[in-house]
């Protein structure tokens, strides 16, 4: 059970996807601009990890290793259209506003990543876990820049008004920049930051170490 | 163990195995969810008939208040190029139904829509079809109409962009207008979407005396008849909503339609 725990605790802070293994970045900066839209982007996701962790699990000793990786992409597409249909039955107005980027949950290393280097080699339980772990590390990150993105860019959160905007006949000037993608960057190297001082271990060592100055007396 | 796992047999069966088990399951929910999705369709394209319209109310209304409020419009098609209703006559040699016609997939099919030459596509639609719905709410009085709307369509900055434009029964007159599609930066392009903005469009003018669209989207307050103001910010929006009015109300548009059936 204590293993269990660790490996859906891990991921959410210690072993973040996103901010410790760098993986699934592009839709963090994609789909953040409204919570309600990043909300409904972390259940979808969660549920493709934990889902396609749990399958490929299973399959994992049956699994050819020549077409390992081809077998891993049918599952996760495959959950990945699933979920894309059932978000336009029951969540359109969401699932409209998300467009493309469901379908690309399947091009998100998260999913592949956790496939490869947690599913391939442990039982479906703790794969499922794990998934479910990732998938909330993941959702961290992205509620903390879908609440700050929609707050200051729109003055809203989850669609109702916080900060009454100028255009709207408010005080509220939002800043334009957090609709745009670069502000993710700069909030996920904040959210980095600050994670990296509580973990120091997270912190990796220098590749390189620059030259001390040239001494005083060797220079001319 | 190992080698029989990876044996020519094994990953034939694995691999097939496998993409009946995925196709299976994909194909029982697309057919399972698929109602439910068409519906969803629906509701949604008909509320923004209402919200162009003026009539459907975010804040007082909800979705199952679109269906009642929706029996009052009655779809037909247009023929755009003769400027007319199409006949009951015609639409049952094409098999064609104002309820399900969609205008969208008979733009892409060659032999229900035509190309446009570079000068006359001012919205960069590329094609239009030669059919178009139209949502019309009969006048009282027994003459005329009370609300027209039209479907508009055309290109901003990033995709194109889709909406409803809700005329007067005078066919010049807006009463509102509403997108239920597009790909508009939010916060500043998609602010098109935004009631507040469209709340300005009430009211305004599209063609002046001598029948010219005079309608623009224009920078500094848009306090004329024929003016909503500029979007902040977004210039290539609001560029590509004037020049998809000026199409859709222009002679390739609806211009021929509204002069034959509404105005007259």
């Amino acid at each position: 059970m204590s293993m269990n725990k660790t490996v859906l605790i891990k991921p959410i802070f210690a072993d973040n996807p996103i901010a410790l293994q760098i993986l699934g970045v592009c839709s963090a900066l994609a789909v953040t601009t409204s919570l309600s839209v990043t909300l409904v982007m972390c259940v979808a996701l969660t549920a493709v990890v934990a889902f396609s962790n749990l399958f490929i699990s299973m399959l994992r000793n049956k699994m050819p290793s020549s077409i390992r990786i081809i077998i891993q992409m049918t599952i996760i597409a495959s959950l990945v259209i699933l979920v894309d249909q059932v978000l336009k039955a029951f969540a359109y107005e969401i699932s409209k506003q998300l467009s493309v980027f469901v379908g690309l949950i399947i091009t998100n290393c998260i999913v592949m990543g956790r496939a490869e280097a947690f599913a391939m080699k442990n039982p479906p339980v703790p794969s499922f876990i794990d998934g479910i772990g990732n998938g909330l590390g993941y959702s961290v990150v992205l509620i903390v820049v879908g609440t700050l993105r929609e707050l200051f860019g729109s003055g809203t959160l989850l669609g109702i008004t916080i900060l009454p905007t100028v255009a709207n006949g408010g005080w509220y000037q939002p800043n334009g920049l957090m609709l745009l993608a670069p502000s993710a960057f700069f909030i996920i190297g904040f959210f980095i930051w600050i994670l990296r001082n509580k973990y120091a271990e997270q912190v990796e060592k220098d590749e390189f170490v620059m030259a001390p100055h040239t001494a005083e007396k060797g220079a001319h | 163990m190992s080698s029989n796992v990876n044996s020519v047999k094994n990953t034939l069966k694995v691999a097939f195995g496998l993409c009946a088990v995925c196709s299976i399951v994909i194909s029982s929910a697309a057919v399972i969810l698929k109602p439910m999705q068409t519906a969803n369709e629906i509701l949604d394209r008909n509320k923004n008939i209402l919200i162009a319209a003026g009539m459907f109310d975010p804040t007082v209304h909800t979705n199952a208040d679109v269906a009642s409020m929706f029996s009052e419009f009655t779809p037909r098609l247009v023929d755009l190029d003769e400027g007319r209703y199409v006949t009951d006559e015609e639409l049952q040699t094409q098999g064609l139904d104002p309820q399900t016609y969609d205008q969208q997939a008979a733009k892409n099919d060659p032999a229900m829509s035509e190309a446009l030459a570079d000068n006359e596509d001012l919205a960069s639609v590329r094609r239009r079809a030669d059919y178009a719905t139209v949502y019309v709410i009969d006048s009282a009085q027994g003459e005329g109409y009370e609300t027209v709307v039209i479907p508009v369509s055309g290109y901003g900055l990033w995709g194109i962009m889709y909406g409803y434009l809700a005329l007067e029964g005078d066919g010049n007159t807006v009463l509102g207008i509403g997108f239920y599609d597009h790909q508009e930066t939010p916060g500043l392009g998609g602010e098109i979407s935004n009631p507040r903005w469209q709340q300005q469009w009430l009211g305004k003018r599209i063609y002046d005396e001598s029948d010219n669209i005079a309608f623009r989207v224009s920078k500094g307050g848009g306090q004329g008849e024929y003016e909503v103001d500029a979007l902040a910010g977004a210039t290539l929006t609001s560029r590509g909503v004037e020049n998809m009015i000026e199409f859709w109300l222009g002679e390739r548009g609806f211009a021929p339609f509204l002069r034959n059936e509404v105005q007259s």
